[in-house]
């Protein structure tokens, strides 16, 4: 399987809901379209809600995975301009 | 633009709506929004502009505060009386929100000060109570090319439109006299629901921050007009006028000039 390039990477690991969001916001945000970010985080409602709103943005989602207990991984290729 | 952990967590709200976020934010913290009047409009429009972040709110205002102002006028309060209205609202906004640099100009508009008054600003929101200031404030607006907000009130109905100088029509379109004074009674003549002004501010409000954001569409070429009474809300199409006085094709006026006296303001 080839390797996705990361291009920016976002620890949001103690954030809590919404805060989850605004910062994976901002930081998709801070990408170009094309881009992709891959972002670290705790909070166990975000793993779902996280990728479901970067679809809502128009953004891909390319991987959600848990890699730790209590410690997921969600990367978002942004397709559309902010 | 870089959010301090206070920033991120007042406008979450706004960051995640995707037609506003982190960009739009930043373009609402750097707007200049200038209101002309601190009084039944100019109070929750500008309560609502703070709240939102803008950065720069003047408000215009030469009155003071008064007990029979309190019945609508939500940014003043008994601790407020006799303080004038544009200190007063000043108070109000900064304590809602730090972030918002709110400049009080306790002078009274008129054809010499106004285009000083505006220039420096974005956006121009009116909120006055009478006409020789409308027809001025648009006339200002006009020649200044400024985006302009302009709401009225009276008993239970309200209106509202939005006025973009060279793209679309201006309030001389519409009216292109003011009518004689004493036709038209005034609030103070004829009464006012207390809310009615915090919908139609609200409305304005709204127009103010689509315009900063650049989404969806301005209220240009329309008056929307609200009953209270009946629960409507009518759009009514304002055509372009290629005669209108200021905006049309030649215009006659060419300066600005003070309207007569005769007209009360409250």
């Amino acid at each position: 399987m080839e390797d996705i390039k990361i291009d920016k990477k976002l620890d949001i690991r103690g954030q809590v809901c919404p805060y989850t969001l605004v910062r994976s916001k901002l930081g998709v945000e801070s990408i170009e379209v094309g881009q992709v970010i891959e972002i670290l985080l705790d909070y166990p409602e975000a793993a779902d809600s996280i990728p479901k709103a970067m679809l809502n943005y128009g953004h891909s989602v390319l991987k959600v995975e848990k890699i730790n207990p209590g410690e997921w991984i969600v990367q978002v290729r942004k397709e559309v301009e902010d | 633009m870089e959010f301090t952990e206070e920033q991120l967590k007042r406008y979450s709200r706004h960051i995640i709506l995707p037609e506003v976020g982190g960009k739009g934010q930043k373009k609402i913290s750097e707007a200049k929004v200038l209101l002309v009047g601190a009084g039944g409009l100019g109070c929750p429009v500008g309560y609502y502009l703070a709240a939102a972040g803008v950065g720069t709110i003047a408000i215009v205002d030469n009155d003071k505060v008064e007990l029979s102002n309190l019945q609508r006028q939500i940014a003043h309060s008994v601790k407020t009386l006799d303080m004038h209205k544009a200190d007063s609202a000043k108070q109000t906004f900064e304590a809602l929100n730090p972030d918002v640099n709110v400049i009080a100009v306790k002078e009274r508009l008129h054809s010499k000060n106004i285009l000083a008054l505006f220039k420096d600003y974005d956006i121009i929101v009116d909120g006055t109570d009478n006409f020789p200031t409308r027809y001025l404030i648009n006339d200002a607006c006009v020649m200044l090319k400024k985006p302009l907000v302009s709401g009225a009130i009276l008993r239970f109905e309200g209106q509202v439109t939005t006025i973009l100088p060279g793209d679309g029509p201006c309030y001389r379109c519409l009216f292109e006299e003011p009518p004689p004074a004493g036709l038209v009674p005034s609030c103070q003549e004829a009464g006012v629901l207390g809310v009615l002004p915090g919908v139609i501010g609200a409305l304005q409000a709204t127009e103010v921050l689509k315009l900063i954001i650049g989404k969806g569409k301005p209220l240009k070429g329309n008056l929307l007009i609200y009953d209270a009474l009946g629960v409507n809300f009518r759009k009514v199409k304002i055509p372009k006028n290629e005669d209108c006085p200021i905006c049309g094709k030649n215009p006659s006026i060419k300066e600005l000039t003070d309207l007569s006296e005769e007209y009360c303001s409250i």
